[in-house]
């Protein structure tokens, strides 16, 4: 089969491959019909988050019909069954599982030595991630081996396209649990940092939460008009200062919830200077992350608020500002998206016609032009916010 | 190459790669990579040893400058090596700028090694020609193009526009885990003698 396989720092081809197989009776094997490339897929594009290897098959969004099953899978998954998956792997029976934190289930990651060693306790097992993870081959692919997959699916009916029930498996639920763990109040404003595919879905669960006014912030215009499109305020960061700002939209208090949903790579400039700090530091390996957004909601956020987030961030940040986070009384929420906890509801929403992630799809190509895709959404170029895959 | 490796971590099930297909590199990419070890390797050996340069050249005396030059050159391989590659790049040519001066200098018709010099600096030139098209070739390749952005402005989300989505999911109910503590609203909504009380 073919399948975007990651060779080094950049470098993502389209290879041909050995198609996968059921190793457990809990695995199926799922047709892939439609697939993303996520954010945080540049993450490893980039290789900032540890443990990639060359071969690992790229992709964490993606959907199918199912066709094969394992012994196990039987009773809760038949062929012919078309199933988003979710990226985290789930076994549905651990204490973790049990109380929704799906995240971070016990059972799932195959490399539980090595993630125990660095994260002190083991997170789930991730598809087309990280060896800390499980390093479970993605699904940027022609097939994909779901393992537990009597948990590890989500069922969607016949009659809706794929664009509109793909991103359940990771951006939709990202941006809604980002929005969830605030505990948004009608009275609240949401500042959200970035408007990438997390961003623009953390966006319109604000709007759908009840929040009073959801503030955006990016520089790219084409992001900056999807996100006044779904309800936002917006701020350009190149044209002014988001503290000023912040604060002119909160009579001076300050958002009582903010979201980082863009992580680690914050951007450059020279307007920003630690962003040019972090950014140096990061290239010689002294700290992993460049966590610009961190400090700034941090330092805006209304004390006894709450920053949500949802941003991936992979190893040593520098230069926290304890002393603001501790002083002001400010909550953290953040963690891979517990995704099976709200892709019933979130179903139920897209049916009844309440929201349509498909908004967010700028570009639909095969599985062979994907590598060229990596570099089109990472330079962002050509307005590109969100790629599918048909492989 | 590095996968037939890397499949010791992969279990049986797993797909291995049989054929490489094309790559997310350009041929600028390829270069940049290529010119950025060059720098590593480069910068290695002027401050391993500078003397070897300086006694080469003729300019013995001048220890210091290699070393420092071999810092610089450490700097633009990272930079190259890393996503920010076109500022590495353009870095490296700068420093060949540099190079370039450098060298002039040495070429004093008093100096003994002064076709060495001559040989350097013509290999400097062939560099700075390859620094400047891989410079380019990057700087094109991952600029975004200026003009109009496409527009999203229609792009709402909602099917039934925004106005009426704002608080359409009100029926949701946080889970506990997720409640913030004491929450701004629920406490301005008290009266301040219920507030204190509370205290």
């Amino acid at each position: 089969m073919r399948a975007l396989v990651w060779h080094g720092k950049e470098d993502i081809r389209c290879d041909t491959v050995t198609d996968p197989e059921i190793e457990q009776p809990r695995d199926a094997i799922v047709k892939v019909t439609s697939c993303a490339i996520c954010g945080s897929d540049l993450h490893l594009f980039h290789n900032f988050i540890p443990a990639m290897l060359p071969g690992d098959v790229m992709g964490h969004e993606m959907m199918g019909e199912v066709v094969e099953v394992g012994s196990e899978a039987r009773g809760k998954l038949k062929k012919g069954d078309r199933v988003v998956v979710p990226f985290t792997i789930i076994c549905g029976e651990c204490d973790q599982c049990k109380r929704g934190n799906f995240s971070v289930c016990q059972t799932t990651n195959r490399k539980k030595d090595l993630a125990d060693k660095v994260f002190g306790h083991a997170t789930a097992g991730l598809f087309g991630y990280t060896h800390l993870t499980g390093g479970y081959p993605g699904g940027q692919a022609e097939y994909l081996r779901v393992p537990f997959a009597d948990a590890t699916h989500i069922k969607v009916p016949d009659g809706i396209p794929d664009e509109k029930v793909l991103f359940l498996g990771d951006i939709f639920p990202t941006g809604w649990q980002a929005a969830v763990q605030c505990d948004i109040q009608p009275t609240d404003t949401v500042a959200i940092w970035g408007c990438g595919p997390v961003g623009q879905m953390a966006i319109r669960s604000a709007v759908l939460l009840s929040a009073k006014q959801v503030i955006a912030i990016d520089h790219l215009p084409e992001r900056l008009e999807m996100a006044e499109a779904g309800g936002a305020i917006t701020i350009n960061f190149d044209e002014e200062s988001v503290v000023e700002r912040l604060n002119e939209l909160t009579g001076g208090e300050g958002p009582e919830k903010c979201i980082d949903a863009v992580g680690m790579e914050a951007h450059v400039s020279p307007s920003m200077p630690d962003t040019v700090y972090d950014r140096a530091k990061q290239m010689l390996g002294a700290e992993s992350d460049r966590p610009h957004i961190l400090r700034e909601m941090i330092y805006v956020c209304r004390p006894a608020g709450v920053i949500s987030i949802p941003g991936v961030y992979g190893g040593l940040v520098d230069k926290i500002p304890m002393g603001q986070l501790m002083n002001k009384g400010l909550t953290i929420r953040t963690g891979q998206t517990h995704v099976n906890r709200w892709t019933d509801d979130l179903l139920r929403r897209i049916e009844e016609g309440q929201i349509d992630p498909s908004f967010v799809i700028t570009h639909t190509v095969s599985l062979e032009d994907g590598p060229e895709m990596y570099k089109v959404f990472r330079d962002k170029q050509d307005s590109c916010i969100k790629v599918v895959l048909k492989p | 190459m590095a996968y037939y490796i890397s499949n010791i971590a992969r279990s049986k099930g797993d797909p291995k790669v049989l054929h490489s297909g094309p790559s997310s590199l350009g041929a600028a990419d390829r270069l940049a990579k290529a010119l950025g070890w060059y720098s590593i390797g480069l910068g290695i050996a002027e401050l391993v040893a500078p003397e070897r340069f300086t006694r080469a050249l003729g300019m013995e005396g001048k220890e210091g400058l290699v070393r420092a030059y071999g810092v610089r050159e450490l700097g633009h391989g990272i930079v190259s090596l890393s996503p920010d590659k076109h500022l590495g790049l353009w870095s490296r040519v700068a420093g060949d700028g540099l190079d370039i001066a450098t060298l002039m200098t040495a070429m004093r018709h008093d100096n003994p090694k002064r076709n060495n010099v001559g040989i350097a600096l013509a290999a400097v030139l062939g560099v700075t020609l390859l620094d400047i098209i891989g410079a380019q070739g990057v700087t094109a390749r991952h600029s975004r193009p200026r003009g109009r952005p496409r527009s999203y402005r229609n792009r709402t989300g909602f099917p039934q526009g925004v106005q009426a989505s704002r608080g359409a999911a009100k029926d949701f109910q946080v889970p506990p885990d997720m409640r913030a503590a004491p929450t701004l609203a629920a406490v301005s909504d008290r009266a301040p003698q219920e507030r204190a009380r509370s205290h």
